[in-house]
């Protein structure tokens, strides 16, 4: 009985008596869905188009930051030295595509997902022997990214909003704008979703695979870049860092893998019931239940709709 | 020219049925299994032993538990460290909770429990499929990993969280604890990774084996002819944790000595994972190369540089061992995508012809 009460009324009582804690906790979820989402668009893209589950954007986000943060330490000035990582970014997906997908085309998806774990050793070296382990400090003064917080004083308390995360939602509905519109309208975004739908289909139609794999791994990068930037303002820029590839899979499933939207939609929901569950249902359980809640709640969704909320109709025939 | 099926004749449904239907093959693996057994533990050092033939064997048999459900039954899993901790710490509380009992008993019953979870966090597989699969099978990592930490009753309220192996004689021997020589570790190891192998072999070959891969080419075409998916796909989800789980005991008894819930996190299920795409997806020698090689390469790279007497710091050169781990799994997957026991195979048909090119 106790713990029925615990579980179904206290935490709603906790929620009415103090509205204030909830906005903030709701602010504090939408924010790191958000983060969330930045992370699964990078998957979703390359998902998108070449059936390519690509273990590696977590790392690639934090090479992206490290990438930025070093050049910076070397005297380029931040705008210059954001200009060279995205240099960089392409040079990666061009090495990518060299050697990593060209040797592999039309292998089953779960060798080429292998050999993006690969991928992600090679870069966790290859980053630390360049960069060093050490974390380091993301260079958002010299970005003009904004700092401290607004107090809005509202429902009888005061709920704190970080500026530099209203930058980041903001850039991030920009950035999700951005490419809905480059996949919809463009000739490169067509043929994108051609090459999406069936590689030899599109080969026949005279669309260059090389070409597109280059342009969808190099979009990744870009969103690493932003996710590398954002999250890197809110903590430290380090190699931990690449663990939350593992929170933008239940966000992934749950908004289906093929889906833009879905990976906003879903980034959200996660984060926002993550930490509703953590800070209200929390102390329940123990604490650190944010480790698997987000899987939960995506798991509970695929129970009724396999394919993620906006995942496109799975269609089987024998 | 030695490697001839040529004048042996199959004159029962048996012999043609046979694992091993050439002589060859018998006789090599009866070889390989004298050496294991006869002449490994009297010509290798406790190092050798220690820190690659008892870690190697125990994963391998995890990679074959994993080779069941992703290589035969084709249902993609992450889940595998969590299993192999739950078979650990079940093993742990029945060993403490018996102790009379032959601690044999304790890590083969333990794979009952991790199969029981196994088939709980398997349920999801009757709805979703591929990696909508793999990510669900995370929930069971994330989760089980989490009981690890939280609840102290898994460890008897340990003061340090983790779990010591008690020390277990067999017919007088001491086979677990710290009084256990590496030597009748390893034969403990190896008696129970041949049985259970010997009987994933019989699994696959079988009935069972035939409904799995029947599940993993086409399910719906499989449901078609007659075969029940729900029980199919929730027995390899059981198989599989089972030897998941058994293996995870001996990791923690024959191998660690202790162990923490870090020891089952996300990166053990990564590990078997690769050991089993490496190895070669539903081939049970594969899991064993697989093993061998994800789990030897560290060794020998780590030997290298103070072999040849290059001077880099232990820092550098473990960064550049993760570069070459990840290269080397990229290289492997483009030679050979089906992995090595594809590789094996390929040199035996060579051997067959020979010298004729085919």
């Amino acid at each position: 009985m106790e713990l029925l009460y615990k579980i179904f009324i206290d935490p709603f009582v906790q929620m009415g008596t103090a509205p204030d804690l909830l906005v903030q906790t709701l602010w504090e979820g939408l924010v790191g869905g958000v983060l969330y989402s930045l992370i699964a668009l990078g998957f979703v893209l390359i998902f998108k188009a070449s059936g390519v589950f690509n273990f590696a954007q977590g790392i690639m986000v934090v090479f992206a930051a490290m990438s930025l943060v070093a050049l910076h330490a070397l005297g380029i000035p931040a705008f210059l030295a954001l200009a060279l990582t995205f240099a960089v970014m392409l040079a990666l997906a061009f090495a990518v595509e060299r050697l990593v997908l060209r040797p592999l085309v039309n292998q089953p998806d779960i060798i080429l997902f292998m050999a993006t774990f690969g991928l992600t050793y090679f870069l966790i070296g290859f980053g630390e022997l360049v960069f060093g382990g050490e974390p380091k400090v993301m260079i958002a003064d010299q970005l003009y990214l904004p700092r401290g917080a607004y107090d809005i004083k509202m429902l009888g308390g005061f709920v704190s909003l970080q500026k530099i995360d209203i930058a980041a939602a903001v850039i991030a509905s920009l950035m999700v704008a951005a490419l809905a519109v480059f996949f919809q309208k463009t000739r490169i975004g067509r043929a994108l979703r051609a090459v999406a739908d069936s590689h030899r289909a599109a080969l026949s139609v005279g669309i260059s695979l090389e070409q597109i794999w280059v342009i969808v791994w190099f979009a990744a990068g870009i969103v690493a870049i932003v996710t590398g930037i954002m999250w890197g303002a809110r903590s430290q820029v380090e190699f931990s860092l690449q663990i939350i590839a593992l929170k933008a899979l239940p966000v992934l499933i749950l908004g289906g893998f093929t889906s833009i939207p879905g990976a906003i939609v879903g980034g959200v929901i996660i984060g926002v019931g993550e930490k509703l569950g953590e800070f209200y249902w929390g102390p329940l359980l123990g604490s650190g239940i944010e480790s698997w809640l987000a899987y939960v709640i995506a798991l509970a969704f695929l129970l009724f709709r396999p394919q993620g909320l906006f995942g496109e109709k799975i269609i089987e025939r024998v | 020219m030695l490697y001839r099926e040529v004048g042996q004749y199959k004159t029962t449904y048996e012999a043609d049925h046979a694992i091993f239907p050439l002589l060859q093959d018998r006789v090599g693996i009866a070889v390989i299994l004298a050496i294991a057994f006869l002449a490994v533990p009297l010509a290798s050092s406790e190092f050798v032993l220690n820190s690659m033939l008892i870690p190697i064997l125990i994963f391998a048999l995890a990679a074959i538990g994993l080779n069941l459900l992703t290589g035969y039954a084709g249902l993609v899993s992450l889940g595998t460290g969590g299993f192999m901790g739950v078979g650990a710490y079940s093993c742990y509380k029945l060993a403490i909770a018996f102790p009379q009992v032959n601690i044999l008993v304790p890590i083969l019953v333990s794979g009952f429990f991790s199969a029981g979870v196994g088939v709980v966090f398997g349920l999801p597989s009757l709805r979703i499929k591929g990696f909508y699969l793999a990510v669900a099978t995370l929930a069971a990592q994330f989760f089980l990993s989490w009981c690890f930490v939280r609840l102290p009753w898994l460890y008897n309220y340990n003061v340090s969280a983790a779990i010591e192996v008690p020390s277990r004689t067999l017919f007088g021997i001491p086979i677990t604890g710290p009084t256990a020589t590496a030597t009748t570790r390893y034969l403990v190891v190896l008696a129970i990774v041949v049985a259970m192998t010997w009987l994933a072999s019989n699994l696959v070959h079988g009935r069972i084996g035939r409904m799995w891969m029947a599940v993993r080419d086409m399910d719906i075409a499989a449901e078609l002819i007659g075969i029940r998916l729900y029980r199919t796909k929730l027995l390899a989800f059981a198989v599989s944790s089972f030897y998941a789980g058994v293996a995870g005991a001996m990791l923690v008894f024959l191998w660690l000595g202790a162990s923490e819930a870090d020891s089952f996190d996300i990166n053990a299920s990564f590990l078997v994972l690769f050991m089993v795409i490496i190895g070669g997806l539903g081939s049970l020698l594969g899991s064993f190369l697989g093993a061998a090689l994800i789990l030897g390469l560290p060794i020998v790279l780590r030997t290298l540089p103070g072999t040849f007497d290059v001077p880099i710091t232990s820092a550098t050169a473990e960064h550049l061992q993760f570069m070459i781990v990840g290269a080397l799994i990229i290289f492997f997957l483009i030679i050979e995508p089906h992995g090595l026991a594809r590789l094996w195979q390929i040199g035996k048909q060579k051997l067959r012809v020979w010298p004729f090119p085919y």
